[in-house]
């Protein structure tokens, strides 16, 4: 099978939610709140247990004193988010239940009937995707239409995707595709355009990559992501001195302890008797 | 200082933004590169941690556990009391049989916890942490009970794997955490398991003084987990980095400083008199108890506090 991917791209985004609301549907997915945030178009505000896909508008207004109300110093980009579906996968590592696995299109899959709540992948994952759903108790993310691609077809979000901003299909050609983009934006003058795929870091890229305008960190999209795994054994060497200094100390401290006359040596029966004195 | 701006220049201002455009420095022009901006309305990144108050208090009863069967180990070879090594032994049991329900509880699906030994896998903290637990569980329980059936050879056996799973569960919570992408926790990815282990001896020492027992190793033991402690507490305060800051700074700073303190140097000076007073050891090991709980339960706020803080993991 071949690995798959998604390349979104920023800049044919209209921000329709499209995206996310085929994702709903097809994945019968809970509403994740109906809240106002006040932050642009944006009510959905981050991916999570019930959010598969997310649509951010990084918006900014003219700051006051400088530009006035000048309509063209407004900026306004839309840009669906989803899981990353890790090269490296932090959540995938971290499962102790082997509830999440890797697919044969290369996505990481949570298994809804393995998966037991631990909440241990929510706090493994460096962009904050997947999470535990309080009613249901089970950790959610997205499945990468798993489904729909045993079945062949594309996921319901690229298909839902009127622009083509959401484009799937096999992972080496999406990333070719995404160099020729970047190529015509750039001769076009879009000079800020840049692919975010965290390739040289621990997460070893990602399955599903962006093209964004600008800093990818205005679409919360961290520059140098790192998995857990690679705090393993600095923490593990620090669990082993510990408990080497905890045998030792020990057996120190009683062997000493036994022979001080300081404190009289406490039989079986003096711990019984204890509060006779 | 306030800038000298002379009142013809805010005519100038009026007059331009009258025309619907300013020349004034920071003015980005019309399809000028998409302005620099540092995250998403600083929206978190990170998840916070789902965990609620059973975790903080497994690790706290699990540590005491885990450590309290190395002490029981540790004593039975040094030759210390047999009463000593027996009520040692079971603390760990009684812990270790209240750590796997707490464990059980937290799960979103509890019905589901056997899915923890579906599979043995080393990168995974967790999955080590279960695997330890049902080791451990397993052991000093047979501990206990074969000293009661009066089967020495088999006690003694299972208080040795007790006391080997006993220091994983003392200081492998450090790293369950530790190896996260939670800011505060991953920055702390090398002190924690130490910083846990010293807590769960504290903790275990405690506890056979609140029993009864007196040795003097008990104190010295003690006194060696607040000095560390103490020195932890300095450490802390001395960080300046931004993924310390929930340390440092708001509500969970003051819940990690009143654990630090019950923990570090109250058991320290106590201890100390300790060496003496019979009544200054039951104070410290009282305030050891007490902070140590009181830690594990702000590192879990810490942690939750840091999820909401975008800037350490957007640089």
């Amino acid at each position: 099978m071949a690995v798959t991917g998604f390349l979104t791209d920023s800049t044919l985004c209209i921000g329709c939610k499209a995206c996310e609301v085929a994702c709903k549907e097809w994945n019968d997915v809970p509403d994740d709140g109906f809240v106002w945030s006040g932050l642009s178009y944006d009510n959905t505000l981050a991916l999570g247990h019930s959010t598969y896909r997310h649509v951010k508008f990084v918006e900014r207004e003219p700051r006051a004193g400088c530009g006035g109300n000048a309509k063209e110093q407004m900026t306004w980009e839309f840009s669906s988010d989803v899981c990353k579906h890790c090269e490296n996968a932090g959540c995938l590592e971290a499962c102790p239940t082997g509830s999440i696995v890797r697919t044969e299109f290369g996505s990481v899959f949570v298994q809804p009937d393995i998966c037991n709540g631990c909440g241990y992948c929510v706090v493994a994952c460096p962009f904050g995707v997947v999470d535990r759903r309080p009613d249901d108790g089970r950790a959610f993310k997205c499945t990468f239409c798993y489904d729909r691609q045993k079945a062949g077809a594309e996921p319901a979000c690229a298909k839902a995707c009127p622009t083509g901003s959401i484009l799937f299909g096999r992972l080496d050609e999406l990333e070719r595709a995404a160099d020729r983009r970047i190529a015509h934006l750039h001769a076009s003058g879009m000079t800020d355009a840049t692919i975010w795929n965290p390739k040289d870091t621990s997460v070893g890229g990602t399955h599903a990559f962006f093209l964004v305008r600008g800093d990818p960190r205005a679409y919360n999209l961290p520059p140098k992501p790192e998995v857990p795994a690679t705090l393993l054994r600095q923490s593990w060497s620090a669990a082993a001195v510990a408990a080497g200094a905890m045998v030792a100390l020990s057996l120190m401290s009683f062997a000493l302890g036994n022979r001080s006359a300081g404190v009289p040596p406490a039989g079986p029966a003096a711990s019984r008797r204890r509060g006779a004195k | 200082m306030k800038p000298h701006i002379p009142e013809t220049r805010l005519d100038e201002i009026r007059e331009q933004a009258a025309l619907g455009h300013l020349d004034a420095k920071g003015i980005r022009p019309s399809g000028s590169p998409f302005p620099e901006e540092t995250s998403y309305y600083g929206l978190p990144l990170v998840k916070p941690p789902v965990w609620t108050w059973e975790v903080p208090l497994y690790f706290f009863v699990g540590g005491a556990a885990g450590a309290s069967s190395v002490l029981a180990f540790s004593a039975q070879l040094a030759g210390a009391s047999p009463s000593l090594v027996r009520d040692a032994r079971w603390v760990a049991a009684i812990g270790a049989a209240v750590s796997g329900p707490l464990l059980i509880l937290d799960l979103g699906r509890p019905e589901r916890f056997l899915n923890m030994l579906r599979v043995f896998k080393p990168q995974s903290p967790m999955s080590m942490g279960a695997w330890t637990l049902s080791v451990f569980g397993t052991a000093t329980t047979a501990a206990v009970i074969s000293e009661k059936v009066r089967l020495p050879r088999i006690g003694d056996t299972a208080a040795f794997v007790a006391a080997l799973s006993g220091l994983a569960m003392a200081t492998y919570t450090g790293v369950l955490i530790g190896a996260t992408v939670i800011p505060v926790w991953a920055k702390h990815a090398r002190s924690l398991p130490i910083h846990f282990g010293a807590s769960a001896l504290a903790s275990a020492t405690a506890l056979l003084n609140l029993r009864g027992h007196d040795d003097a190793a008990l104190n010295t033991l003690g006194l060696a987990a607040a000095a560390f402690e103490t020195y932890m507490g300095i450490e802390i305060e001395s960080r300046d980095d931004i993924e310390s800051e929930p340390l440092r700074r708001g509500p969970t700073s003051t819940t990690i400083r009143i654990g630090g303190f019950f923990s570090g140097p109250l058991p320290l000076v106590l201890r100390l008199l300790g060496i003496r007073s019979k009544r200054a050891r039951r104070v410290a090991a009282a305030s050891a108890l007490l902070g140590s709980l009181i830690t594990r339960v702000a590192w879990i706020e810490a942690g939750k506090a840091s999820a909401r803080d975008s800037r350490p993991s957007l640089r």
